[in-house]
């Protein structure tokens, strides 16, 4: 399990995060949900290291991952696609999948059941990243992700800027990792989208978790989602 | 009608032409493996490194102390402390890179203008360790074997020769790790995303100090390569360096390809020009030839624009 505890986080001399607190469990879909600037991304950024914690813990399955370099992380198993995607836009599909899958060792039985899970990938192997689709990028950096095997996926608006069809895709491959243990930490604008497939939601507000339910609640009563993040 | 006859210049004769261009072949070879060295550091580190000239003067200098030790101290043949030479002094070049790598760029989280500012320091901290434990003459080394190849007009020293060959091996290598290697995999996505690379389990600051250690290892390969045919001395870094940044400006920061075509053209177009008419007109040449690429192209021949 990942848990967050106390977690203080700033950019420069900003405080981003006060007290970050969260727990994400296997087999479970976490999301994040708040105002822009809330501090969603950051979370993420400071679990992967990225963004290094000032106070509290992160820990996975007891470890304290705070202390750890950046690069150490994802050797643990913490899956990250971020905003954005962030490809490795010059480089080929295959190239991307061979980052992904040297990250914890895995081989061409990982890389195939990726390429079984996005079809669409198989016959672009040769093609430049950058190039691709917007949906096609998105799923290239989702399976770049899912190539470190990883106990923990943390998902930064994958949804972005995507067509229904592809949506729906993100959607099958997300719901799926449940039945392999994955946790997923998903931070999302579309709340619809989150209360479809979540267990629980946490509303952050200043870089505070203002209160963690579960998604049942929420389906039920629309007007919780309204009060805390202004949208429905 | 004589067309010929109405050029308003003599053509060069043919012997001087070719001499030039051969000169020219083999200072593009030493200049093209330098020039990769200080566009590798740049394409990947974004670290412009003013201390690059300096780690090829001291790849000559090291490539004096090891010939002299096994020619003079110990007796060996000139080949010997030469192939020595050739794997040491890159070897001790690269260390002492990796060591400016650990304690000065680290240091400023490798912000680009910073580093331009601490690399001139480095410069003329190596120079100055350079005229303190080498002094201040110019020492030849001498070339680990001596032949001629004899062509119509003239022989020429096969060394040099040996020189374009070496250079062009090595810089295949150098390709071939960037572009087919595991390793190579790792530098390009350190170059294209920092932050991404490290969220994928890749040392960001390893690659970096790697990176730069074989940038300057490209120098003094380079240099060791170059001092049979210039002699060693302290302030040798100042060209190479220059002409350096003329091709890696040319060509484009960071293309690997730009850097070689650039190489070639400003390594051939020195050598002829100066055979021909003067080394300083060449690199007035070169010099205004950069002026017009940051004019008109500012990304280099080859390299991406800027988004």
């Amino acid at each position: 399990m990942l848990t967050l505890s106390g977690v203080d986080a700033f950019y420069g001399n900003v405080q981003v995060l006060r007290g970050m607190a969260l727990d994400a469990r296997p087999g479970e879909i976490l999301c994040l949900l708040g105002r822009n600037g809330a501090g969603k991304t950051t979370t993420l950024k400071t679990i992967m290291g990225l963004v290094r914690a000032r106070g509290g813990s992160v820990t996975l399955d007891g470890e304290d991952l705070t202390t750890l370099p950046a690069h150490e992380i994802p050797k643990r198993g913490i899956g990250y696609v971020p905003q954005g995607r962030r490809l490795f836009a010059e480089m080929t599909v295959a190239e991307n999948l061979e980052i992904g899958l040297m990250t914890r060792g895995r081989g061409r039985v990982v890389r195939e059941r990726m390429l079984d899970l996005f079809p669409l990938l198989r016959d672009r192997m040769k093609q430049v990243s950058g190039t691709l689709s917007g949906g096609e990028q998105q799923m290239l950096a989702m399976a770049r992700a899912l190539c470190l095997e990883p106990r923990v996926l943390l998902l930064d608006e994958p949804t972005e800027g995507l067509q229904p069809s592809m949506i729906a895709l993100i959607r099958d491959v997300v719901v799926e990792l449940r039945g392999s243990d994955t946790a997923v930490i998903l931070v999302e604008q579309r709340v619809d989208a989150v209360l479809s497939i979540a267990d629980r939601v946490v509303f952050i507000e200043n870089g505070t978790p203002r209160e963690t339910v579960d998604a049942t609640i929420l389906r039920d009563d629309p007007a919780l989602v309204q009060r805390y993040v202004g949208i429905g | 009608m004589d067309l010929i006859a109405l050029l308003p210049f003599d053509l060069p004769h043919p012997a001087l032409l070719a001499a030039g261009m051969l000169e020219g072949t083999v200072l593009a070879a030493v200049l093209a493996l330098t020039a990769l060295g200080l566009s590798i550091v740049f394409g990947i580190m974004r670290v412009v490194n003013v201390a690059h000239g300096e780690f090829y003067m001291l790849g000559a200098v090291l490539a004096w102390f090891v010939t002299h030790t096994v020619s003079g101290t110990v007796g060996g043949p000139p080949w010997l402390g030469f192939a020595i030479a050739l794997i040491v002094a890159p070897l001790i070049v690269a260390a002492m890179a990796a060591l400016t790598d650990w304690l000065v760029l680290k240091r400023l989280d490798y912000d680009p203008e910073a580093t331009i500012v601490a690399t001139i320091g480095v410069l003329y901290i190596i120079q100055q360790l350079a005229l303190t434990f080498y002094g201040p003459d110019a020492r030849p080394v001498e070339a680990p074997f001596d032949f001629r190849v004899q062509l119509p007009w003239f022989g020429y020293s096969g060394y040099k020769l040996v020189v374009v060959g070496a250079a062009i091996a090595l810089m295949l290598v150098v390709w071939l790790v960037l572009t087919r290697t595991k390793i190579g995999l790792v530098m390009r996505a350190t170059q294209y995303d920092r932050e991404t690379a490290q969220a994928f389990g890749i040392p960001v600051d390893k690659v970096y100090a790697g990176v730069f250690a074989l940038g300057a290892a490209l120098a003094a390969i380079g240099a060791v390569l170059i001092v049979p045919i210039q002699q060693a001395h302290y302030l040798m870094g100042g060209d190479p360096l220059l002409l350096s940044f003329i091709v890696v400006i040319l060509g484009g920061l960071g293309s690997l390809k730009g850097t070689l075509v650039a190489a070639i053209f400003i390594g051939l177009s020195d050598g002829i020009i100066s055979t021909l008419y003067e080394p300083t007109l060449a690199k007035i040449l070169a010099t205004l030839l950069v002026a017009m690429v940051l004019v008109f192209r500012p990304q280099g021949l080859f390299g991406a624009r800027a988004a």
